[in-house]
């Protein structure tokens, strides 16, 4: 009975074909760690945030008027508000710190190598709305840190040259940020923007799948069938997909199928997640003050602006280089090349080794490099400037950019170590 | 069905008029979209003149008026602060007020207003947009000798008592002067002057 409307469907639509493509004899390397938690815990959380964020639409009134009282509203009336809440606005800092160990992990296994630059592209564009939705996010509770963090980076538009003014009067809708910038700022932050990132999720996830995962040794475990024997090989033992295998003429080395093997590893890291996650819901949703900032409980005064503006944590890296130059518009575009450098990754780095495990010391002392400027820049970023920290910015900046003219000059001819056959 | 050769040199031809009819159409559909984005007409009334009373400033204080959703400050300085004005111009970035654009004509001197002592002007930094502080006393925290002026707390701009801004600070210009009227020695017209209705 129940076979024969398996066979029904799949008549019709090819589920079961699909989900064995995708998920049941889809081939991934054997030997990923922890580091490869943070792509699936990143579509944990975005379920999360839909989820909550659709059920927060259900009670806030995104007016100039109301918004800010129906925040706390949600708070202190709605049975179980403040919880949906909470779970929303930690879920977005904990998008920003998956997605942050997910590009990481990225850039340490060399992930955006041929053919997996496009793959890499999708997430940059991912991570780029994302910054846009938590941005307009910010906004909606109306307080003093939403209104005036959006003065500030709407500011930043109108350092373009001729039409810079209108541009920003163009995005405010008002010669201020006003109920207009909130109402807009709403729709786009519940339904454009999600939609544009569920498709971009759907597309990086199709990219992956073609080039298939890299993995910590950064060597293919889909080979080509030259008739080279491989010992002890765990492929052996499963059927993959013959999309996988090209009708024999790719051989698959060192890898297991994503279900049940890495399903299940990812549960581990799902309850790992929600250990954490949940302790900062329940004993810290303020995330002391970098989650969710003291200002914010204030409601938006256009007339006064809090002696001290610090965006949410996530962005403070780019924030801090915005700030370190003391000309507007150089700071707004090393503002912006610090974000679209990433992008450009795949073909800054030249070196045909991946991993970090097989690569030169210059490369892993850079990688070093490149966190600690990250790191740094993320502390002053939320620090009032004063001309100490202004002269440290601008030394993290510094190193921050030359992390990529490194990258390019010295990955040309790599001393690198030989690759192994065999992934450890 | 015609057995005729396919003329390709015509296919190609209609291909592209047909996109370009069709682009010129998205176009066209999109003006509505990025239109709607424009502040609207009520939001461009709420710009009208507002009016402030002056008599009972005291010397040094600061009172904040609303026009056009921003913030106006109203200072009566004291007679130190005009002095003020003179040592802070080798520290500036436009001391003679040359931007064009950042006050009206009767404001473009030292004390960059109509009478020395009213201090009018828009409280928002040409930085990114926040309101400075007033530092009425304990201002030489940020610049060194000079007693008051204003702070931006964001970025760390400073702008001495006529609102002109210091050099080496993010803010590229001075503070805006809008325009404004003397109705009488009490009262003040902040958005019309002489000049323009």
């Amino acid at each position: 009975m129940f076979k024969n409307l398996m066979s029904w469907i799949e008549y019709r639509m090819p589920f079961m074909e699909k989900m064995n493509l995708h998920v049941m004899q889809y081939p991934a390397p054997k030997n990923f760690n922890f580091w490869y938690f943070f792509g699936s815990l990143a579509m944990l959380v975005l379920v999360n945030q839909i989820l909550t964020g659709v059920w927060l639409t259900m009670n806030f009134e995104p007016s100039a008027e109301r918004a800010f009282a129906s925040v706390e509203y949600i708070m202190r009336e709605v049975d179980y508000g403040w919880l949906l809440r909470y779970m929303h606005s930690t879920g977005a800092s904990a998008f920003f710190i998956v997605v942050y160990l997910h590009m990481f992990r990225g850039m340490m296994y060399g992930s955006y190598q041929k053919p997996r630059e496009l793959l890499w592209l999708f997430g940059w564009f991912i991570f780029l709305v994302l910054m846009a939705e938590a941005f307009m996010g910010y906004l909606l509770p109306w307080g003093q840190m939403s209104f005036w963090g959006a003065q500030v980076i709407i500011s930043i538009f109108g350092v373009v040259p001729y039409i810079g003014d209108d541009l920003t009067l163009w995005i405010r809708g008002d010669y201020v940020i006003s109920g207009a910038t909130l109402n807009r700022f709403f729709a786009l932050h519940v339904i454009a923007l999600p939609l544009v990132l569920v498709i971009l999720v759907f597309l990086h996830i199709i990219a992956l799948h073609e080039v298939g995962s890299n993995n910590p040794d950064g060597v293919e475990v889909k080979r080509e069938n030259d008739g080279t024997k491989y010992e002890d090989n765990v492929a052996d033992k499963f059927t993959f997909h013959e999309y996988f295998t090209k009708g024999g003429k790719k051989f698959i080395v060192d890898a297991i199928p994503f279900h049940p093997y890495y399903t299940v590893k990812d549960i581990v890291g799902v309850v790992g997640f929600l250990i954490l996650f949940c302790a900062v819901v329940f004993f810290a949703p303020e995330g002391g003050g970098y989650f969710l900032e003291a200002p914010n409980f204030e409601p938006a005064n256009p007339m006064k602006t809090p002696e001290h503006i610090a965006p949410v944590w996530y962005f403070t890296p780019f924030y801090a280089i915005l700030r370190a130059i003391p000309d507007q518009l150089i700071g707004a575009i090393a503002m912006f090349a610090a974000i679209i450098l990433l992008a450009l990754l795949p073909w800054l780095d030249r070196c045909k080794v991946r991993s970090v495990r097989y690569r030169s010391v210059w490369h892993k002392l850079n990688l070093v490099n490149f966190v600690i400027s990250f790191v740094v820049l993320g502390v002053l970023g939320a620090l009032p400037a004063t001309p100490e920290y202004t002269l440290i910015a601008r030394i993290a900046m510094t190193t921050y950019f030359l992390y990529f003219v490194f990258l390019y000059v010295y990955s040309k001819n790599e001393k690198t170590k030989p690759l192994p056959v065999r992934l450890s | 069905m015609s057995n005729a050769p396919v003329d390709h040199g015509r296919r190609r031809f209609l291909t592209i008029a047909t996109s370009v009819v069709g682009a010129v159409g998205a176009v066209g559909a999109a003006v509505p979209f990025i239109a709607s984005w424009n502040p609207s007409e009520k939001a461009k009334q709420a710009g009208a003149p507002v009016s402030a009373n002056i008599s009972k400033l005291e010397p040094g204080q600061l009172i904040r008026v609303e026009w056009r959703g921003k913030p106006v400050w109203v200072v009566k300085r004291t007679p130190e602060m005009l002095e003020s004005l003179v040592t802070t111009e080798p520290n500036l970035r436009d001391p003679n007020s040359d931007e064009e654009g950042q006050q009206p004509g009767y404001a473009k001197n030292r004390h960059r207003s109509k009478k020395p002592e009213i201090f009018v002007a828009v409280g928002i930094c040409t930085h990114l947009g926040c309101s400075p502080t007033y530092k009425m006393s304990d201002f030489d925290a940020h610049v060194s000798g000079i007693a008051s002026g204003f702070f931006c707390p964001c970025h760390g701009s400073t702008y001495d008592m006529a609102g002109r801004v210091f050099s080496g600070v993010p803010a590229p210009k001075n503070l805006m002067i809008p325009p404004y009227m003397f109705e009488d020695d009490n009262n003040l017209i902040i958005g019309k002057d002489e000049g323009v209705a």
